[in-house]
């Protein structure tokens, strides 16, 4: 019976313990891996540019996009500030001007943006939901 | 299109009616039940197929010159027509549930079918007030608006379906084991019958998850399988509930061991999977696969998800007896054991999924800064306990019920250990890679790929679907990793004619044609790749679909046992420069011929299980 009381008492300590343990890795990495989302003017309003990734998402401005055989030049807006994204990789089909996009990458500076990525969308209606609040009621 | 929705409201008024009334002819009644929602189903099919405009749904998602098979796909690839399908399975899956346990206790039964009753209610009323399929438009439209084309494929047009039957089958795990704690029923038997149940939604969940990343890889034009992305987490959770369910249920048969983690575990499961519908209804989740969305129907699922939990909270405190006479020794070196610690292991993977989906929308609400919760978060969380429980699982299984007194094959299990160190080691060598994590995970899995074949090996035929469910799961483990590690990729844009050099490889670029198709237009471009052994032609396509106007890739994927070539082109802007994206995959087939091993162990269980009777 002793023995039993014991047993059952070490699992419940072992719980817990992996629990604990468990929760604090998972908000500590939550803590560095989690990637921001921002609007141009976002990003003019950054107080420091750090090297963290992050995501820039608004419109693609009209007559931004040049193309040469390593690279993808753009021009994000959302209407008040803009900023220029370089890009080398592929690019969802639904990548147009005028359309909304979203690029994760990093900041070089306030107005040059490194993306690393640049996120597809299903559907030619749909904007996602960051997108359209960085563009405001346009 | 009136009279289908009056046998809707017919439907919901009978379904009061048996929850007053418990007796033989409720029975009868459910059949009534599935039948009335065939029709409806049916119905709406119909319109889809004889392009029905007057039908909202029909227009908002279909067209006329959209070949038949699509039409019928059409059906479910939207909200309202896939809740119908939804309630379909529901009902469906009821019946068979009644018709299956005929030697169960009566009281038992009936529970479970007014606790399935609930939810049915609960899914009726949602279809009926924020989703009707059969809403009427006046005047005619001539024409539809068409379906998503991404969503044409044949993959993606099962998937919903057999994703659903997952799903909806762990509705009725809820509502059998709820049943079975308020009766006092939870006993070997309930286990055994239930068990035949948590089989069926596991082996369709897995197919459907199968196929929706198959869809994923071929048709989104990525190149991966996996993207670690809400609406896929969301299917992967409950997934991995079933699996502790799974085993835990085993115990539980064996051993009457368990028995209130058993019952979480069904609860668990069914939330998962409530809570799956309502992140991907709401719109909540900012995901790439979310579609259309609608406030309102998050809110109602919502508070009927709250209900839910709140009611079988209630039941499993109130009703859950422990039985007083518990006092089987419980030794550590023991089957039992072992199976709980894997269970501790996919409830960790379970909460770091669950918490990188939800943290951001909690986020959101609390502090109105927008984050996504990327790749990155996850590899980092789950590969170092993947290692562990890799090699747990290699030796956990061969674990004798109740205590394990001598390890036999001990020298064996280490040599085997050593040798898939080593390979490992040998193989990174070769290959010029060297990361610590790597290594040691691949190791763990080749290392519980050994095993697992040797298992599979061995004279004793005994279990086997569950060696193969193992052996399935190893190669899944294996091939992922390898294709992680050793995947290669290049990005360029191309003009016709260019060339380019990539690894040993020469690209280039010959070619575009021009052709009409039924309903959209396609653009094929013709590219070379040589390296000192072969040529490859690869044919990637643009397809521009005209309703609605969107133009999709379609990737070429040159499949063979070692390694995928996998080759998508993109337009940009309508210039002469063509996004051009080239992929080495090794060892991408085996990620599916694993997961088919996977279902296929399922399938072999339940054969076994009918045989048996």
């Amino acid at each position: 019976m002793v023995k039993k009381v014991k047993l059952r008492i070490l699992f419940l300590l072992a719980i817990i313990l992996s629990a604990i343990l468990s929760v604090f890795l998972i908000l500590k990495s939550l803590e560095k891996d989690v990637v921001f989302f921002l609007s141009p003017t976002d990003v003019r309003d950054l107080k420091t540019i750090d090297t963290k990734k992050i995501r820039v998402g608004g419109m693609v401005k009209d007559k931004s996009i040049s193309i040469s055989s390593d690279k993808i030049n753009f021009v994000i807006t959302d209407f008040k500030n803009e900023i220029s994204v370089s890009y080398s990789g592929s690019v969802p089909n639904l990548f147009a001007e005028n359309k909304g996009v979203v690029a994760e990458g990093f900041l070089e500076d306030r107005n040059y943006f490194k993306a690393v990525k640049i996120l597809a969308k299903h559907d030619e209606n749909y904007m996602p939901p960051e997108v359209k609040e960085a563009l405001g009621e346009k | 299109m009136g009279l289908i929705s009056s046998i809707l409201i017919f439907t919901i008024s009978l379904k009061s009616y048996y929850l007053k009334a418990i007796d033989k002819r409720i029975f009868s009644l459910s059949f009534l039940q599935l039948f009335f929602v065939i029709i409806s189903f049916t119905s709406l099919v119909i319109c889809f197929v004889i392009s029905d405009f007057s039908n909202e749904t029909v227009f908002n998602n279909s067209h006329t010159n959209k070949p038949i098979f699509y039409k019928i796909s059409g059906t479910w690839g939207n909200h309202e027509g896939s809740l119908l399908l939804w309630l379909l399975v529901l009902t469906l899956f009821l019946f068979l549930f009644l018709i299956n346990s005929r030697d169960e206790p009566k009281q038992y039964r009936v529970l479970t079918l007014v606790f399935q009753q609930v939810i049915i209610i609960g899914f009726f009323s949602f279809v009926l007030f924020t989703s009707n399929p059969f809403n009427y438009l006046f005047p005619k439209p001539s024409e539809g608006l068409g379906l998503n084309p991404i969503l044409q494929d044949p993959a993606l047009a099962i998937h919903p379906p057999i994703l659903y039957v997952g799903y909806v089958g762990t509705s009725l795990i809820f509502s059998a084991t709820l049943a079975a704690v308020v009766e006092n029923y939870i006993s070997k038997d309930w286990a055994k019958n239930i068990k035949l149940w948590i089989l069926i939604s596991w082996v369709f969940l897995t197919i459907g998850i199968m196929l929706g990343s198959i869809w994923a890889y071929y048709e989104l034009g990525w190149g991966g399988f996996w993207f670690w992305d809400p609406v896929e987490n969301v299917s992967l959770m409950p997934w991995i509930c079933l699996t502790a369910l799974i085993h835990c249920i085993l115990v539980f048969e064996k051993r009457e061991i368990l028995k209130s983690w058993t019952i979480i575990l069904s609860i668990a499961t069914f939330t998962l999977s409530m809570c799956g519908t309502f992140l991907v209804r709401s719109g909540i989740l900012n995901s790439v696969h979310t579609f259309a969305n609608d406030p309102a129907r998050g809110i109602f699922i919502l508070s009927f998800l709250f209900l839910l939990i709140f009611l079988s909270l209630i039941i499993f405190f109130f009703f859950n007896k422990e039985k007083q006479n518990d006092s089987r020794k419980v030794y550590f070196l023991s089957k039992e054991v072992s199976v709980l610690i894997n269970n501790w292991f996919l409830m960790y993977f379970l909460s770091v999924i669950l918490i990188g989906t939800v943290y951001p929308i909690f986020l959101e609400v609390l502090s109105d800064s927008k984050i996504s919760v990327g790749p990155p978060f996850y590899n980092q969380l789950i590969i170092p306990l993947l290692i562990f429980f890799l090699v747990f699982m290699s030796i956990g299984p061969n674990f004798k019920w109740i205590r394990e007194t001598n390890i036999n094959n001990k020298f064996q299990l280490f040599t085997l250990f050593l040798f898939s160190l080593f390979l490992s080691y040998f193989l990174f060598y070769k290959f010029g890679q060297s990361s610590l994590t790597n290594i040691l995970l691949l190791s763990a899995s080749f290392y519980l790929f050994f095993v697992t074949v040797k298992d599979l090996f061995s004279k004793n035929l005994y279990n086997f679907s569950k060696k193969i469910a193992h052996f399935g799961f190893s190669l899944l483990i294996l091939s992922i990793v390898l294709n992680a590690i050793l995947s290669k990729e290049i990005t360029v844009n191309l003009r016709v004619g260019d060339k380019i050099n990539f690894e040993n490889e020469k690209i280039s670029f010959s070619s575009l044609k021009s052709i009409e198709k039924e309903n959209y237009q396609s653009i094929v471009g013709s590219f070379k790749i040589e390296n000192k052994k072969k040529t490859y032609e690869f044919n990637p396509e643009l397809r521009i679909y005209d309703q609605p106007v969107i133009i999709t890739s379609e990737a070429d994927i040159k499949i063979s046992l070692f390694e995928d070539k996998f080759l998508v082109m993109n337009t940009i802007k309508g210039e002469e420069y063509f996004n051009v994206r080239y992929q080495i995959k090794p060892f991408m087939i085996w990620i599916w011929i694993s997961t088919l091993l996977l279902a296929v162990a399922g399938f072999l269980s339940l054969y076994n299980r009918f045989h048996e009777k």
